[in-house]
C-alpha cells in the first residue's frame, strides 16, 4: 500500500484526535490532507516523535494521542516501545510506517527492517499489549479503529511503498504550527475535555 | 551509600515549589533519594527512561500539553542528549528544566566520570544553555524558581548541576 493510502484511510480518526508525526514524507502527506490544529509535525530529532506524544499521552489522560512514526526513525530511539511499555498510556497509540528505507535519502540506503528486523514484534517484546502489522490500507485502518476503541497502548505497523509525495514543503512554520498546538490543546482543556490538569500561574 | 537524604529533599521540594508534575529520569547513584521522593509522590508523574534523549521528547509533549515538567539525569546523560536539546527543546522553543548530577569534578574517584566531568560545563556553553551550580543548601529553592522563570521566560532549556558538595556525603 501506499503510505498515503494508508493515512487517507484513518485520516477521520486523526482529524479529531491529538497527532505527533515525524519529519520528513509523513508529515507532508498528512498536512496535504488537511492541517488540524490537534497535529504537531517533529521536524528533525529523527526517533522522538513517539517520545514527544507520550509526553502529552500522560500529561493528559482524557486526551487521545497518537504518533505517526517511520522506520528509520523509530530505529533510532528502539528504547521509546519500552518505555511505552512500562507506563502503558491506554490513550496511546504508535503507528510506524515502514517502507524499510530511508526515503529522504534515496531509496537505495535500506533500513534494517529490509533485511528482517520486525518492529511489531520488537514492540511486543517489549512489552506492548497491542501490536500488529498491516499490509493493505483497510487493515490498517480497521486496526487503528480497534485500537482506539480498545483504549489499549498499541504499535501498530504498516508496510507501505517507498513513495513520497512530490515535495516535503509545508507552507506552516514549525514555530507557527508549535504554539498553534499548544494552544490548541490548552482549549481542550478550558473545554472540560476530562479532568484539568495543572494550571499555569500568570506572568 | 553516602547520598545525601538533606540535600535530595530540598532539592525535591524546590521542584514541586516551582509546580514541576512530571520529572523524567534515568537513575543514577546521586540521584536515588531524587528517583524514590517522586515514585512515592502520588502528585508526581515519574517517567523512567531507557536513555536521556527520549526525556526531552517527554518533556515538551507534557509542556506543550500545560504541564510542568523537569528532566533529572547524569552528566553523560546530558552528553547523550545533545542533539534533541538542540533540535528539538531549542529549535521548538520549549522550556526545559535540566536538573544534571554533576560527577566527574573534584572528589571524584571514579575514572570513567572524569572525562565527562571535565566538558560538561563548557558543552553547556556551546549549547548556548544558561545554568547555575547547586551547591549549597540554601541556595536550592532560589536557584531553582530562577531557572524555571528563565526557562520559560525564554523558552529555552535552563541547566541546574547538582555538586558533589549537595549530594553526597564525603
Amino acid at each position: 500500500m501506499l503510505r498515503l493510502e494508508a493515512m487517507r484511510a484513518i485520516y477521520p480518526l486523526l482529524a479529531e484526535r491529538v497527532v505527533v508525526t515525524n519529519m520528513g514524507a509523513a508529515p507532508a502527506e498528512l498536512f496535504s490532507l488537511g492541517h488540524q490544529p490537534g497535529f504537531f509535525y517533529v521536524w528533525h530529532s529523527m526517533g522522538l516523535a513517539s517520545s514527544v506524544a507520550l509526553g502529552i499521552a500522560l500529561a493528559r489522560p482524557e486526551l487521545q494521542v497518537v504518533a505517526l512514526d517511520g522506520d528509520g526513525s523509530v530505529l533510532m530511539n528502539l528504547g521509546t516501545f519500552t518505555t511505552m511499555a512500562r507506563y502503558r498510556p491506554p490513550n496511546l497509540l504508535h503507528v510506524v510506517f515502514d517502507n524499510e528505507v530511508l526515503l529522504s535519502v534515496g531509496r537505495s540506503f535500506t533500513t534494517a527492517t529490509a533485511t528482517g528486523s520486525d518492529l511489531a514484534a520488537i514492540a511486543a517484546a517489549a512489552g506492548v499489549p497491542r501490536t500488529a502489522t498491516c499490509r493493505t490500507a483497510e487493515s490498517f485502518a480497521h486496526a487503528c479503529a480497534e485500537a482506539l476503541r480498545a483504549a489499549e497502548l498499541a504499535v501498530l505497523v504498516a508496510k507501505v511503498e517507498p513513495q513520497g509525495p512530490a515535495s516535503y514543503f509545508i507552507d506552516l512554520h514549525l514555530l507557527e504550527s508549535r504554539f498553534q498546538f499548544e494552544r490548541h490543546l490548552r482549549g481542550l482543556r478550558a473545554a472540560g475535555a476530562g479532568a484539568p490538569a495543572e494550571e499555569r500561574t500568570a506572568p | 551509600m553516602p547520598v545525601s537524604v538533606e540535600g535530595s529533599r530540598l532539592v525535591y521540594d524546590a521542584l514541586k515549589a516551582c509546580g514541576v508534575r512530571l520529572l523524567s529520569v534515568l537513575p543514577e547513584t546521586w540521584l536515588v533519594h531524587l528517583v524514590s521522593l517522586a515514585d512515592e509522590d502520588p502528585e508526581m508523574t515519574l517517567v523512567r527512561l531507557a536513555k536521556e534523549e527520549e526525556g526531552v521528547g517527554v518533556s515538551v509533549g507534557a509542556h506543550l500539553a500545560g504541564v510542568r515538567s523537569a528532566m533529572l539525569m547524569q552528566n553523560h546523560g546530558l552528553l547523550a542528549s545533545v542533539n534533541a536539546i538542540v533540535s528539538l527543546a531549542q529549535l521548538y522553543r520549549v522550556p526545559l528544566l535540566m536538573l544534571v548530577s554533576y560527577r566527574g569534578g573534584f572528589g571524584e574517584e571514579h575514572p570513567w566520570q572524569t572525562e565527562g566531568g571535565a566538558v560538561t560545563e563548557d558543552l553547556l556553553h556551546a549549547l548556548r544553555v544558561p545554568y547555575l551550580l547547586l551547591e549549597r543548601p540554601e541556595e536550592v529553592a532560589a536557584r531553582l524558581r530562577q531557572a524555571q522563570n528563565l526557562a520559560e521566560a525564554s523558552l529555552r532549556p535552563v541547566a541546574l548541576l547538582l555538586c558533589r558538595g549537595l549530594m553526597w556525603e564525603d
